[in-house]
């Protein structure tokens, strides 16, 4: 008979090394689905995990694309970690996200063809405030009338990718664009375009901003009477109201943080990699951010890490669907996987497992 | 010997990891005698009868129940050989009525009207008035624990097992229940009676086991033996009496002016109309059955459920839709009940539950910029004078014993220097010598000069540092009289009497004997 038994305090120890724990056991999931599959499991994990940095052959195009999928996971997985702290459920990240892109590459492309050196920062502050403002209503509506920020936020997801179409179809369309859909590409608009800052690392200034993200989380959980109230009212939100913290306005900064660091990430993708607004501009980033940020333990450092190595799984996917054939079902099923048994693992921080016979309690 | 006994325990042993909660227990009980088992907190009182009620294996030692050999592996098979237990804390419904929380307890429910018709007969039987459509979630902590009462006496129990019963009752109702069991034992039922209120054992029951420590001490006739002597049993030392010398002054501190607002939650109580005056070098001890009002005065005194302004005045200042850390700021501190989750975050450490009231008077912080190192010698300050038995600050609170983690919650507000000072419960749940400290400290706290209330359920505790008290009824609170020379009856009255004292007393005139 196997029984759990709660620990006195969460063991450090297995804390650290739950996400390694899940890690390995994706793997082996893994591997046997993409036996069963009809794949060398051997190969196909290789292909996911060392060829993107190691293989030779590879290497040079995707290593830099390591940082560039991974600057967004980070940055706007840091700001649902600080929600997800204190038991603020931003889902809608994807849709923060999309807003972000729709509002900064607006900005951008108003000022078309005109050049300055204010035009850039001008997109970024357009491209937080569309999060912000996209995040801001399941934030008022929880504060103002109860409502479910889960449902809500998920929901404007689906809002948001309708205003996608819309634009890249009506108000932001390339008007030489010959009626494609899809905006100007920002690429070709050099005040507008976030381009590599040391060329073939895949380095921009999302990248950037994601490292800030990191070490100004970093310093707020650990050193700031915010991040203090944040973890409290996660925790024990009796204890936290009692401590002083307004729950209404803790809700309304967790949200609006994480709304502004993801509708950054979307401008820095549309006006960087990405280049265009377009109908399908999204690939999921904001909804794998909430993988990368239980992954990384919603710890600053482990969120950059989890961000990478989620990166690596994407970039990794796409090879393996390139150079095997897996399907990209598969590659979506494996990440699934990665939380699936982070999750699952996760019961060894708090609890020892006992093996033996049961006793009475 | 053993073949007249309902109940014989021998050498019963019970280890957890790190501790003996019995060590080689032996007792026993007659046919239709109340037995006492009196301990401290700790004492392995639940343990053991945990044991007679098959929650718990021992890991050695024997039971004979009627002389048959008697091994429970759950609460069924002892309910099925005849024992029943009313436990300290109830486990009802309050959404359900009063006979559907009784059927949801039975193996083969009757009809429901049957089952009600049952319910009154055996409520009118024993003198405990309960209607079975009422809603539990409306029943004052007394009416909820004669369902819990009916619903062991609905199987006719031998034994009748009772965790520390008088806790949330009047001084009234007290007699009401006492009535209940004199008569049961009339009948030839054996009671087991677990409390720590002496007095009460020593006017209720034959014999008393007394346990220290897991390990039996005594079994003495409680009616040839002192309070006092019982009590040193219990706790194998001399007993501090903690020394008070009144220090009120006619400057009020803390001004209540009509006090009146809703509860948060359907079950709550509201607070009605409630008026006091707080004095510097203080204490006015509230008292009440729990469930009047005390959670929502508590909050409302710390500033977690705003008034209006005006509604509370601290030195002219009215305060009342300030927050908690508005009022931290000016020295109105307060330390709630429940001390997981409310009092102090379980899963941080104790650095950070210092940190949770101390940042404001302590200057922990500045322009938000956490200083741990002064934060962790704070929490180091609180454990080395308040002596709180823990590693170190850095362990969660929750791996803290209850009186343990109690002690780190009044010491850190006493520390803060506070002007005016709420407590409630200080001392629930927390041995006799730790207790003895919590309220010396208090004391010292008023004689500095500041204005202290104490919402307690233990009137024994109120008597003991109040100059003044008052009671909590239905959020109505009386006014604050001395608190010197108040006699039971005249508390008993205050806190509102027996709730369906009129029924109680139909059924005692017609046995002879009057209430009150």
């Amino acid at each position: 008979m196997i029984r759990l038994e709660r620990r006195p305090s969460p063991s450090r120890f297995w804390t650290a090394l739950t996400p390694v724990l899940a890690v390995v056991a994706t793997m082996i999931a893994g591997g046997v689905m993409f036996a069963a599959l009809g794949k060398d499991p051997f190969e196909a994990i290789r292909t996911i995990f060392w060829d993107p940095i190691f293989n030779e052959q590879f290497a040079a195009f995707s290593r830099p694309q390591l940082l560039v999928k991974a600057a967004p996971l980070i940055l706007i997985a840091i700001g649902l970690s600080l929600g997800f702290r204190a038991g603020v459920w931003n889902i809608g990240a994807e849709g923060q996200y999309i807003m972000g892109a729709i509002c900064g590459a607006g900005v951008g492309l108003a000022f078309y063809p005109a050049e300055s050196f204010v035009i850039f920062p001008l997109m970024v502050i357009a491209g937080g405030l569309g999060g912000f403002l996209w995040a801001m209503i399941p934030g008022v509506l929880r504060v103002a009338f109860r409502t479910n920020e889960i449902l809500v936020s998920l929901l404007l997801v689906y809002v948001a990718e309708f205003m996608l179409a819309s634009m890249s179809l009506g108000l932001l369309r390339n008007p030489e664009g010959a009626g494609f859909p899809g905006s100007r590409n920002l690429k070709a608009y050099p005040s507008a375009h976030n381009a590599e800052l040391i060329a073939g690392t895949g380095m921009h200034w999302g990248v950037v901003a994601a490292f800030v993200a990191v070490i100004f989380a970093y310093v707020l959980l650990s050193r700031h009477m915010l991040g203090f109230q944040i973890k409290l009212a996660g925790q024990a939100p009796r204890a936290a109201r009692f401590g002083g913290v307004n729950p209404s306005r803790l809700i309304l900064f967790c949200l609006g943080i994480s709304g502004i660091l993801a509708g950054a990430a979307g401008l820095f993708e549309v006006s960087g990699p990405a280049g265009q607004i377009s109908i399908d501009f999204n690939v999921g980033y904001g909804f794998t951010a909430i993988i990368v940020a239980f992954l990384g333990r919603l710890n600053p450092i482990g969120i950059l890490l989890a961000g990478l190595l989620m990166a690596l799984t994407y970039i990794g996917g796409e090879l393996a669907q390139f150079m095997l054939g897996v399907p990209a079902a598969a590659i979506q099923a494996f990440q699934g996987m990665l939380l699936f048994f982070l999750l699952a693992v996760d019961v060894l921080s708090n609890f020892r497992i006992r093996i033996g016979r049961r006793e009475v309690v | 010997m053993t073949g007249t006994d309902l109940l014989t325990i021998s050498g019963l042993t019970k280890a957890y990891p790190g501790v003996v909660a019995n060590d080689d227990v032996s007792f026993s009980i007659k046919p239709g005698e109340v037995h006492a088992l009196l301990g401290e907190n700790g004492a392995g009182k639940s343990t053991l009868v945990k044991m007679i009620y098959g929650l718990v294996k021992p890991d050695s030692g024997t039971m004979q129940l009627h002389g048959q050999p008697f091994a429970p592996t759950e609460p069924r098979a002892a309910r099925a050989a005849g024992v029943a237990m009313v436990f300290q804390h109830f486990s009802l419904f309050e959404a359900l009525d009063v006979a559907e929380n009784i059927a949801l307890g039975m193996e083969n429910p009757p009809p429901m009207r049957m089952l009600a018709k049952e319910i009154l007969e055996v409520s009118e039987t024993y003198g405990l008035p309960l209607d079975p459509y009422r809603l539990v979630g409306d029943l004052s902590a007394g009416e909820r624990q004669r369902v819990e009462i009916i619903r062991c006496l609905l199987q006719n129990p031998r034994l009748f097992i009772m965790d520390e019963p008088t806790s949330v009752l009047t001084p009234q109702e007290v007699g009401i229940l006492f009535d209940t069991l004199e008569q049961l034992k009339e009948e030839g039922t054996s009671i087991l009676y677990i409390s720590h209120k002496l007095e009460e054992i020593r006017t209720l029951c034959d014999s008393a086991t007394i346990l220290r420590l897991g390990k039996k001490v005594a079994t003495c006739n409680p009616r040839e033996e002192t309070a006092r002597a019982m009590a040193e049993m219990m706790v194998g030392t001399t007993l501090h009496q903690p020394e008070r010398t009144p220090h009120a002054t006619s400057d009020v501190a803390l001004e209540l002016k009509s006090l009146s607002i809703p509860s948060a939650n359907p079950f709550g109580t509201s607070l009605k109309d409630v008026t006091l005056n707080v004095h510097r070098g203080e204490i006015v001890g509230i008292g009440g059955v729990a469930g009047n009002g005390q959670d929502e005065l508590t909050a409302a005194l710390s500033g977690e459920m705003p008034t209006a302004p005006r509604d509370i005045v601290f030195s002219g200042l009215p305060i009342g839709d300030l927050g908690p850390n508005a009022r931290r700021r000016l020295g109105v501190l307060a330390a709630p009940e429940e001390r997981l989750g409310h009092a102090a975050a379980p899963d941080m450490s104790l650095t950070e539950n210092a940190l949770l009231t101390g940042a404001i008077r302590e200057k922990l912080s500045a322009r938000g910029f956490l200083n741990w190192g002064a934060t962790e010698a704070f929490a180091n300050m609180i454990i080395a004078d308040f002596d709180v038995r823990t590693p170190g600050p850095d362990n969660a609170a929750r791996s803290l014993s209850g009186g343990n983690l109690q002690k780190f919650v009044i010491g850190r507000e006493i520390l803060q220097r506070p002007e005016v000072l709420v407590v409630n419960q200080p001392t629930w749940g927390v041995d006799a010598a730790a207790a003895a400290d919590i309220r010396q400290a208090l004391l010292d706290l008023a004689s500095a000069g500041a204005a202290i209330i104490v919402i307690s359920q233990d009137l024994d505790e109120l008597m003991e540092i109040a100059d003044r008290f008052a009671a909590l009824n239905e959020g109505r609170l009386t006014k604050a009289v001395p608190a010197q020379g108040l006699t039971v009856d005249e508390i008993g009255l205050m806190m509102g009497g027996a709730h369906d004292m009129h029924e109680a007393q139909l059924h005692e005139d017609a046995s002879g004997e009057t209430a009150l």
